[in-house]
C-alpha cells in the first residue's frame, strides 16, 4: 500500500510541475512537438529513476555535511550518459532539444527527489518514487505539447489533422508555451474548486 | 561590430527568460517584489560574466587538451558552485555594501540554471574569450531587463480585478506570454 503511494503521489497531487511549479524551464521550452517532448520526458525519466536508485543505494555511507555535492556528481554522471546515448542513436532528437539535455543536471525536481525523498527511503521505494515522479513530469509537458502542437502545427506526432493555413503559428512559438501553461493551471484551479 | 552584434542578440532577440525559457523559476519565484528582483539581477550579472570566463578557461585549457570533454557537465556544476562561495567570502570582505545589496540571492544563484547555460552556449556557439565575455554581459542585461519590467507589473497586477481561477500563477503567466510576443517584434532587429 505504501509502495503505491509513493508511486502514485508524483501524478497529480504533487505533480511536479502544475502543482509545485519546479522543473519549469524544459516544461517550456521543449513542448512545441510532442516528439520533442517524448524525448525530454524519456531522458528525465532516466536520470531521476538512476540518480534515486543509487542515492538510496548510497543514503547510509554518504556523510550528512558533503551530500548535495554528491548528489550533483551522480546526477551529472546520469545526465552525461543520457546526453551521449541521445547523440549516439537519436541525432535529431538530440538537437532539437540542445542545450537542455546538460541542462537536466540543474531540473530541481531531480536533485529535490533525491534530497526530500531518495536518500531517507529504501532502494525499492525510491525507484517508485522516480517513475511517478516521472510520469507527472511527463503527463504536464506532454499535456501542454499536445494542445501547442495541435493548435500551432495543426498536427499531433507530425501526423496532419487539418489544414495548416488554419493553424495559430503563435502557439508554437515561445508565447503560445506561457499562454498554454497559464490556461491549464487556472483549468486545474477551477477544477480542484469543484470537487472541494 | 561583430561584438555589437553578439551583445544585442543575447540582449533583446534571443532574450534568455523570454523567448529562451532558461531560468524561469527565479523568475516567476523572485519577481513578485521590485526590490528583490533588482537584488537578483545584480548578482546574476556579477555571477553570470565571472562563471563565463571561468568555465571558457576551464573548457579550453584544461579540458580541450587532456580530451576529457565529456566531463564538462560535472565539472561546470562543480566549478559555478564553487566559485560562488568564493565571491560570497571576496565580497563580504571587500566590498560588503554590494555584497548586503545582493543578500540572499548570490547563494540561491548556484541553481539558477542560466548560468549553467551560458556556459554551455558559449561553447557550442565556438565563441572565442571576448565574444564569450560579451554574450554573457548580453545575457545578463536581457536578463535584468526581462525581470525588473515583469517585477513592475506584477506590482501593478496587485490592483486589478483578475478572475478567480487566474489569481496567482495562471495571470503571471499570461502576463508574461504578453512580454515575449513583444519580445518576439524584436526578431529581424539589426539584420541579426
Amino acid at each position: 500500500m505504501t509502495l503505491w503511494k509513493d508511486f502514485n503521489q508524483g501524478l497529480i497531487k504533487e505533480n511536479p510541475v502544475l502543482r509545485l511549479m519546479i522543473g519549469l524551464c524544459p516544461t517550456l521550452a521543449v513542448s512545441n512537438t510532442v516528439i520533442n517532448a517524448l524525448g525530454m520526458s524519456a531522458a528525465t525519466a532516466f536520470v531521476i529513476i538512476c540518480s534515486n536508485i543509487v542515492v538510496a543505494l548510497l543514503r547510509k555511507i554518504v556523510p550528512d555535511e558533503i551530500r548535495i555535492p554528491i548528489f550533483i556528481i551522480i546526477i551529472s554522471t546520469f545526465v552525461t550518459i543520457a546526453d551521449y546515448i541521445m547523440q549516439a542513436f537519436t541525432p535529431d532528437l538530440h538537437h532539437a532539444l540542445g542545450v537542455f539535455i546538460p541542462l537536466i543536471v540543474v531540473n530541481c525536481i531531480i536533485l529535490g527527489r533525491a534530497e526530500a525523498f531518495a536518500y531517507k527511503n529504501p532502494v525499492l521505494n525510491s525507484a517508485l518514487d522516480g517513475i511517478g515522479m516521472s510520469l507527472g513530469f511527463a503527463l504536464a509537458l506532454g499535456s501542454i505539447a499536445v494542445v501547442r502542437e495541435f493548435l500551432g502545427a495543426g498536427s499531433i506526432l507530425g501526423i496532419t489533422l487539418y489544414n495548416t493555413a488554419f493553424a495559430a503559428t503563435i502557439m508554437v512559438l515561445p508565447p503560445g508555451a506561457f499562454i498554454t501553461i497559464g490556461f491549464l493551471m487556472a483549468f486545474l484551479n477551477k477544477m480542484e474548486n469543484k470537487v472541494q | 561590430m561583430e561584438l555589437f552584434g553578439i551583445f544585442f542578440a543575447a540582449f533583446l532577440i534571443n532574450n534568455i527568460l523570454l523567448i529562451r525559457f532558461i531560468a524561469l523559476c527565479s523568475f516567476f519565484g523572485v519577481s513578485t517584489k521590485i526590490d528583490t528582483s533588482i537584488g537578483m539581477s545584480f548578482a546574476v550579472v556579477f555571477v553570470m560574466t565571472i562563471s563565463s570566463a571561468i568555465s571558457w578557461i576551464i573548457y579550453h585549457f584544461v579540458l580541450t587538451p587532456f580530451h576529457l570533454e565529456f566531463l564538462r557537465t560535472a565539472t561546470f556544476i562543480l566549478t559555478i558552485a564553487s566559485l560562488v562561495q568564493l565571491e560570497e567570502l571576496y565580497l563580504k570582505k571587500v566590498i560588503p555594501n554590494l555584497y548586503r545589496a545582493m543578500g540572499i540571492y548570490l547563494p540561491l544563484i548556484t541553481t539558477n540554471c542560466a548560468i549553467l547555460a551560458v556556459a554551455f552556449l558559449a561553447i557550442d556557439y565556438k565563441f572565442n574569450f571576448m565574444q564569450s565575455m560579451v554574450y554573457s554581459l548580453g545575457v545578463s542585461a536581457g536578463y535584468s531587463l526581462a525581470i525588473i519590467l515583469f517585477a513592475y507589473i506584477r506590482d501593478r497586477m496587485v490592483l486589478a480585478k483578475i478572475p478567480k481561477w487566474f489569481q496567482g500563477y495562471p495571470i503571471a503567466f499570461i502576463t508574461a506570454a504578453l512580454m515575449s510576443l513583444a519580445f518576439l517584434g524584436f526578431t529581424g532587429l539589426f539584420g541579426l
